[in-house]
């Protein structure tokens, strides 16, 4: 694409700039601030804030530069008498009827009115007449309201409209008596509703949880990733005298841009959960639970593991970590269990059809970069609530949905999606095998093409309807990919919806992503924290036993990291098989209740934001991050814990210096190790037991979630708390 | 009997006198619809019909007078999308009330006018926004008459088999006046708050739903079947350069006999005045807003020796605007009626953009003051000061018409702020009355 340019003059310096733009942008581009707003980069343009009005040579009135597109010759003045009188007479009007609490507001210090008043503002307001006031909303436990600061830019009204795809908030009243607000009073429910904090220039709209925590400028800045699904949304973590007080985005434009969901900003609650495990603890002889040094408990987890694991080869000790461990944990989780002579590792808690492993990718990925999701053409998505999974995603699927996109879903029950959908199959479990077989089908008409005679018994009597030749149809052409969502995974005869994905992607000409659970599914495989692939992808000689066996049949021993089994997995009686078992050791953050019921050794490790380490997202990306905040009481960096466990227990090469170096011997691995070997012998079959398939709210995914109070409190995590009672 | 009678109610008032004038009977029998049937019958082509209305002089009537044969040519006409026509109707500028007497008395013209635009823009689709106050008696008369347009078969699809489409629909708003701007129109017409939108795009690229759309106001519309009829020169001829044609102006205030009067622009304002039987109770001229609350006041002297037409009124340092000629006498204290203009500005502003949103509240509170007794000399310069700040920098004119009454007020009756800020609020027309109170009218 050939894009014109035309020529202007900025200040008097002459620059280029396609044709079109809006002034505002050919001046940030150009180094010219101009102050606003209602302008956002990434939300349709408003000019109603009037602040960034700039004198345009033969214009008779200045012009708003946000909505103001350039054209050849044009002269821009951004900083001359006529402008810099517009823009402080637009600060006056801002001003009047702000209220001048900056001192006991959070916005103090970023905000934006704040920053341009000392530039465009009086020292002294002319206005003595009564000032506004707004009576506050309430829009639930994730954003807190002082109307009465809102300058009605309206940023937080057009993110509902063009961002979430749905209006949760708009403006009523006219004149002065124009309000923000929900119409009828309600919370603010959307998954990336948080992120209209941000957006809200002044402090009308601000973090509830953090409220009056601490001034903006008493905390510290440190980069993070978030822990709770695989897009790896890049975070800023605020910390304050090593407390993590809050997170908001860090723009990238090639993951999150400028969003993030709402469990990556108020996740972070969960750090401060009552159930927090401090101190290392072991149970007594009697039974009891005692708090106890680390040597202790480290010999008794040493004891533990070598006691369950010696002489036992692979029938030795089970090993299950949670996919959103980082990439160092669980290399090092895979390390002991290999030197401990275990191949029973995994970190797929809620997978439950295991028979076509063999046939997994290097990694479970998107099949594509995330940025060029929105430029997608057509997309098939089975069995994904993708809202909930991976909200972020779900906001690049619409934009590439309200682009034109044909995106189509097979789930076993309705979603809302809030964008435009070519065809949405819903059928049951059982019955989505039979669908995917019909889109197949449909592309295999299309394309005389025959199927691998391996898939005969899935297609056999298959009819494709007008739906099934659509999708096909949309599949045919542009850029197109399919998915496997979460639900997929689940299922029962994930192995066999694979299959017939895998023929379709092939027939089409799509590619095929697989959405896995947790931040860091991509790095457990890299890992090696599987029981059928070694560190680097290297296909292990005798498979060990999956998540699924490890809970249905009890081994002699376990060491959970970081995972909740009976919360994180699906498997039914997970907490009676951990019991059996003679030795329970967790690496872990929070002793709840059932955690204190199945275990023996109580590791207290750092978790989210307080461990350096590496996350490994969806499109393969590698993010390392480094800790921000202090673990409590004597809580220790989990690969920190693993490495002095290698050395009691007297495995080689346990002597890391720092996550850096282990982070590079598993890359250096996985650069080396040949993928071979990842062909499947699995054959599908018709009668592969369907089981019920369940969708999780999508505030119980893991075990930060779940101790977030304020994500608990929200409509969704309700919903879910009356559904599933804890 | 004066010198204007033989040139009253030439076109948009024109069936006035007689019998029934709404009824399709009535307007077929003064020529109506017959521009619109030999359109339809000889497919005249559309640039003539646009050069037409261009070459009339006829300038839009909704108050920014800007030439509608220009605005129509403006209009993708061969663009294979759809395109509208829309009427505003949404007269609300105070003072103003001709829209009202087209719909009651003369629908039929503001119907084949709207069709004419739709033919000559290629816009199968008009839609007709009537205010909200108008449920009474307009809407309903101009219902009728699209009934009775339909039932002959003037509207509708393939129109008398010509193969052209035309469909004429009602829509009545809730009675806000910053739905009469173009953009706020369309938003509200969408179903949505009516907020101005920013410009450009304009209405012609991106109007109603996306499409392109022509707003042209209900006289305007009204205006054209006779021009056709009649010949653009004729219409062009009746007044002076630059002010082709007539114009309803709506005299109100301290007037013996106030109400719409159709004439040629270019019309003497003492000969208006005259028509509106001149000054009440034996007092004298004292300002006259000539165009509607929001253009600048003019003070009666000059007026007097004003011809009412776009140059004359421009020189005199107001406008046409929507024709609507205010009045006022001796008696009235222009402080108290500036209160009353800027009361209604802060009432109607949308909200959306900053200067007008709060400019307007803060004049109105500043005038409040004043009467109040508590002004200041200083609160006179404030009060320019934000009226300047507003004009200019707003998304829709609504900032510039708050502004401009301050702005004539403070330049033509100075003195009037002064005596009351310096006397604690008295009025110089009633020095004598207690504070904040005005002679009874």
């Amino acid at each position: 694409m050939s894009a014109e340019f035309v020529n202007v003059e900025v200040n008097g310096v002459a620059v280029k700039a396609p044709k079109g733009e809006m002034i505002i942008r050919v001046t940030d581009a150009n180094g010219a601030y101009i102050p606003r707003f209602c302008y956002h980069d990434k939300l349709p343009i408003a000019a109603n804030c009037r602040m960034c009005l700039v004198e345009v040579e033969k214009a008779p009135k200045p012009l708003p530069a946000c909505a103001t597109p350039v054209a050849e010759g044009m002269k821009i003045f951004t900083r001359s008498p006529k402008a810099i009188a517009a823009q402080k007479a637009t600060m006056e009007f801002l001003l009047i009827n702000h209220p001048l609490d900056c001192p006991i507001c959070d916005q103090g210090g970023e905000c934006e009115l704040q920053d341009l008043a000392v530039g465009f503002g009086r020292d002294i307001s002319r206005y003595h007449e009564r000032k506004r006031v707004v009576k506050d909303l309430s829009l639930g436990p994730l954003v807190s309201t002082d109307m009465t600061r809102c300058i009605h830019c309206t940023r937080c009204v057009r993110f509902g409209q063009e961002i979430a795809g749905i209006q949760e908030l708009g403006t009523t009243g006219r004149g002065e008596n124009m309000q923000i607000g929900t119409f009828v009073e309600h919370s603010v429910d959307h998954e990336l509703s948080g992120n209209i904090i941000d957006l809200c220039p002044v402090g009308a709209l601000n973090s509830k949880p953090f409220r009056f925590h601490a001034r903006a400028w008493e905390m510290t800045q440190h980069p993070l990733v978030s822990p709770h699904d695989g897009f790896g949304s890049r975070l800023y973590g605020h910390v304050l005298r090593g407390k993590l007080m809050r997170v908001v985005p860090q723009p990238c434009e090639e993951i999150n841009e400028t969003w993030i969901c709402d469990r990556d900003r108020y996740g972070y609650e969960g750090l401060a959960a009552a159930d927090r495990l401090t101190a290392p603890r072991v149970r007594a002889s009697n039974g009891q639970w005692q708090d106890a040094d680390w040597d202790t408990a480290l010999d008794a987890m040493a004891k533990g593991l070598r006691a369950a694991s010696t002489g036992r080869g692979a029938d030795g000790a089970g090993y299950m970590a949670h996919p959103s461990s980082t990439l160092e944990e669980l290399y090092l989780l895979a390390r002991l269990a290999e030197g401990l002579g275990s191949s029973n590792i995994d970190h797929r808690l809620r997978q439950r059809d295991f028979r076509d492993q063999g046939g997994d990718p290097l990694v479970p990925h998107l099949s594509l970069a995330i940025a060029d999701v929105d430029a997608l053409d057509a997309l098939l998505i089975v069995g994904s609530n993708l809202r909930a999974e991976l909200p972020m995603l779900a906001h690049r699927v619409r934009k590439a949905a309200r682009r034109g996109a044909a995106v189509s879903f097979l789930n076993p029950q309705r979603y809302e999606y809030l964008f435009p959908t070519a065809n949405v199959l819903v059928a049951n479990p059982a019955q989505m095998l039979h669908e995917l077989a019909g889109v197949l089908g449909a592309a295999l008409e299309a394309g005389a093409a025959a199927a691998p005679a391996s898939l005969a018994p899935l297609l056999a009597g298959v009819a494709p309807n007008v739906a099934h030749k659509a999708i096909a149809a949309s599949l045919a052409k542009g850029q197109r990919a399919i998915w496997l969502g979460a639900l997929a995974l689940r299922h029962s005869a994930y192995a066999e919806l694979r299959a017939l994905a895998r023929e379709l992607a092939r027939v089409t000409g799509a590619t095929l992503g697989e959405l896995a659970e947790g931040a860091n599914a991509a790095g457990a495989y890299l890992a090696g924290c599987t029981p059928h692939r070694a560190a680097g992808g290297m296909v292990r000689a005798a498979y060990g036993r999956n998540a699924r066996q490890m809970l249905e049949e009890p081994l002699p021993g376990y060491l959970l990291l970081g995972a909740e089994p009976w919360a994180d997995g699906l498997q039914p009686h997970t907490l009676a098989t951990l019991e059996r078992a003679r030795f329970v050791g967790a690496i872990a953050s929070y002793a709840s209740p059932a955690m204190l019921q199945v275990a023996q050794v109580l590791l207290p490790a750092a978790t989210f934001a307080e461990t350096s380490g590496t996350y490994v997202n969806l499109e393969g990306r590698w993010q390392s991050f480094a800790g921000a905040a202090r673990p409590p009481g004597s809580a220790r960096p989990a690969w920190k814990i693993l490495r002095v466990l290698g050395n009691l227990l007297d495995l080689e090469g346990f002597e890391y210096q720092s996550s850096e170096i282990v982070r590079d011997e598993l890359r250096a691995a996985v650069e080396r190790a040949p993928r071979l070997g990842y062909e499947s012998a699995f054959v599908p079959t018709r009668s592969a037991a369907v089981e019920t398939l369940r969708d999780l709210p999508m505030y119980r995914l893991d075990p930060l979630l779940r101790r977030a109070p304020s994500l608990q409190q929200t409509r969704a995590g309700l919903a879910a708390a009356a559904e599933y009672p804890s | 009997m004066g010198a204007w009678d033989d040139k009253r109610n030439l076109v948009c008032l024109e069936p006035i006198k007689l019998e029934r004038p709404w009824t399709l009977a009535t307007y077929t029998g003064i020529g109506g619809y017959e521009s619109w049937k030999k359109m339809l019958a000889e497919k005249t082509p559309r640039e003539q019909i646009i050069d037409a209305v261009k070459a009339s002089g006829l300038r839009g009537r909704g108050g920014a007078g800007f030439p509608m044969g220009v605005k129509w040519s403006f209009m993708p006409r061969n663009a294979p999308m759809q395109k509208y026509v829309v009427c505003n109707s949404d007269e609300s500028e105070p003072g103003t009330c001709h829209d009202r007497d087209i719909l009651r008395f003369n629908p039929h013209a503001l119907i084949e006018g709207m069709a004419i635009g739709g033919y000559a823009m290629n816009a199968t689709v008009g839609y007709n926004y009537i205010r909200g106050e108008f449920l009474g008696e307009p809407v309903p008369r101009f219902e009728a008459a699209v009934k009775e347009a339909y039932a002959a078969g003037l509207l509708g699809k393939n129109i008398m088999g010509s193969g052209v489409d035309f469909d004429l629909y009602t829509f009545v708003g809730a009675g806000a006046y910053i739905c009469g701007e173009e953009t706020a129109l369309l938003d509200s017409l969408e179903g949505k708050q009516g907020k101005p939108r920013f410009k450009p795009p304009f209405p012609a690229a991106f109007g109603l739903y996306g499409a392109p759309t022509t707003i042209n106001n209900c006289q305007s519309f009204a205006s054209v079947p006779t021009i056709l009829r009649k010949g653009p020169q004729w219409f062009a001829a009746l007044g002076p350069v630059n002010s082709g044609g007539t114009n309803i102006f709506s005299v109100s205030g301290h007037v013996n006999n106030p109400g719409n009067f159709e004439v040629p622009l270019g019309i003497p304002f003492a000969d208006l005045l005259d028509m509106a039987g001149g000054i009440w109770k034996a007092r004298h001229i004292k300002a006259v807003i000539p165009g509607g609350s929001s253009v600048p006041v003019v003070p009666g002297e000059i007026m007097m020796k004003t011809n009412m037409d776009y140059d004359s009124l421009k020189a005199s340092g107001s406008s046409v605007g929507s024709a609507a000629v205010i009045v006022m006498d001796e008696t009235t204290c222009m402080v108290r009626t500036l209160e009353r203009l800027a009361r209604f500005y802060m009432s109607e502003s949308c909200g959306q953009c900053t200067p007008c949103r709060e400019g307007t509240g803060w004049l109105n509170r500043t005038l409040k003051r004043i009467l109040a007794g508590q002004g200041t000399r200083e609160h006179l310069g404030l009060l320019l000061d934000v009226a300047n700040r507003i004009e200019g920098h707003t998304i829709c004119a609504l900032g510039d018409a708050a502004a401009w009454p301050v702005q004539s007020f403070l330049k033509h009756y100075r003195h009037e702020f002064e005596f009351m800020v310096d006397h604690a609020g008295r009025s110089i027309v009633a020095p004598d009355a207690a504070r904040g109170t005005q002679v009874a009218a």
